[in-house]
């Protein structure tokens, strides 16, 4: 990749991002997508690092799914999203910390509105009021989970127990990075790096010892886009969307691909598993296709955790080629056990996606 | 193969890398004009047999530039070479010739 000019971008969009005592919320459809990113990204924050970080068991939705699937209207999205900053204040806490792309995107959007045009921000709190009785603070620093791992990135090397290296070549292992639409799109200033290249999860490649491959469609959107997959008969232009990138990647062979939304890992990687059922097309080498991971997992990994325990058994795309090449070590035989050794059951193998035989 | 009720949709991006532009190159080469048409449309709104049949040469010309002319063959069969798109053109394009070498290259070119 030529990085010479995207250093200058880089530099102009620097984001202030807390130091600690972080409001963390869970984004709604991340749990069941990959249940073990949000748990390891506690477990780096609060072992790892030593940070406070505070949950709140009633946090809910930021309503980002109905808001851009045009069911909700702005102003009850802005209400919800009052009442999770009067969650916070009632904490004691001042930084937001969204595990979500969508939502990091609609805080900041709210956030913005109300800047412009203190009167709706006036009439939000009086609905929130009268609704709930809370009151709120705004918080002071917003940032992305993303942007959390990436501050501390210097310090996970530090504590990292593998690089991102080929094992058997001792090369840099390659991987594509793909940012949420919504975390720098809308607000370029928002997020590590702008809009065009972002460097938020290049950064963390970079940092980890792998290669951030450029490749054309490297900003098309993985296809998520709420409309156009929440109804069934328009998921075609979704699954579009993936394939373009994934063909426009293709030549680079990359070795993984790099994420930080919740839909985008979910897209790429059950999408490459739909179009070798409907077309015989995979991707990757041998037909295996090609890993997605989230930043969370990728920060375990280099970590040392155990791939079951971050929750690499939940893709659809085998990660254990990439596991193999970076030498991490697993048991074969404990990869669909649940907690206590419970067996979760194995799923039935895919017709055209190649079942890897480590 | 699985039946998921959906299908992949269609790229609708013109890749100019991918696309067979063979039939351009030879109309440009054999008949210049081919170059300076802006596809207004005058041709087409004149037409005699364009309101008949589903005859497009503004269409033809665009998909031909592009290298997705994939239906030239049948389409060009519906010309009667009056030559009143060339009577009409602003820009003093020579339609006819356009259309004649058109089907020559279909035959030369095997399209």
């Amino acid at each position: 990749m030529n990085i010479e000019g995207k250093r200058v971008i880089w530099k102009e969009y620097q984001k202030e991002i807390a130091d600690d005592h972080y409001f963390y919320v869970r984004s709604c459809v991340r749990q069941s997508f990959f249940p073990g990113s949000e748990t390891t990204f506690l477990r780096i924050l609060r072992d790892e690092l030593g940070k406070d970080v505070y949950e709140n068991p009633f946090h809910t939705t930021c309503t980002g799914i109905a808001y851009h699937g045009d069911i909700l209207p702005f102003e009850t999205t802005m209400t919800v999203i009052a009442r999770q900053f009067a969650l916070m204040t009632e904490a004691g806490y001042e930084n937001y910390i969204p595990s979500c792309i969508t939502s990091f995107g609609l805080y900041s959007e709210v956030l913005d509105t109300w800047h412009h045009f203190p009167e709706i921000e006036k009439k939000v709190r009086d609905f929130l009021k009268k609704a709930t009785g809370k009151e709120f603070e705004k918080p002071k620093n917003l940032a992305h989970a993303s942007d959390i791992i990436f501050k501390f990135r210097k310090e996970i090397t530090s504590k990292a127990k593998f690089k991102l290296v080929n094992r058997f070549t001792g090369d840099p292992i390659k991987v594509v990075e793909h940012i949420g639409c919504h975390y720098s799109k809308m607000f370029p200033s928002k997020g590590v790096g702008g809009a065009e290249y972002p460097y938020v999860l290049a950064g963390l490649i970079e940092e980890w010892g792998g290669d951030v491959i450029d490749y054309p469609e490297r900003r098309h959107c993985c296809g998520f886009g709420f409309r156009q997959y929440l109804i069934r008969a328009n998921r075609g232009y979704s699954i579009a969307c993936s394939r373009k990138k994934f063909e426009s990647m293709q030549p680079y062979k990359p070795d993984a691909i790099l994420t930080n939304c919740p839909g985008c890992p979910y897209f790429l990687d059950r999408w490459q598993y739909a179009i070798s059922e409907m077309e015989g097309k995979t991707y990757g080498v041998d037909g295996q296709g090609i890993p997605v991971l989230t930043y969370e997992e990728l920060a375990g990994m280099v970590l040392g955790y155990d791939p079951w325990d971050i929750g690499l058994q939940i893709h659809q795309v085998p990660v254990e080629p990439l596991l193999d090449k970076i030498g991490i070590p697993y048991d074969s035989q404990k990869k669909f056990q649940g907690k206590n050794g419970e067996n979760l059951g194995q799923p039935a193998t895919a017709h055209s996606l190649t079942f890897y035989q480590g | 193969m699985i039946d998921f009720g959906y299908n992949i949709n269609a790229d609708r991006q013109i890749d100019y890398d991918r696309n067979d532009r063979r039939l351009a190159r030879y109309i440009l080469e054999h008949e210049p004009t081919f170059r300076i048409c802006i596809s207004c449309g005058t041709c087409t709104a004149t037409c005699s047999a364009g309101n008949f049949t589903y005859l497009n040469l503004r269409e033809m010309i665009v998909l031909i530039k592009r290298g997705e002319a994939k239906n030239i063959k049948s389409d060009i069969e519906k010309c009667m070479l009056c030559g009143k798109c060339q009577l009409a053109c602003p820009r003093g394009v020579n339609t006819r010739n356009i259309i004649l070498t058109i089907n020559r290259a279909i035959e030369r070119l095997d399209f």
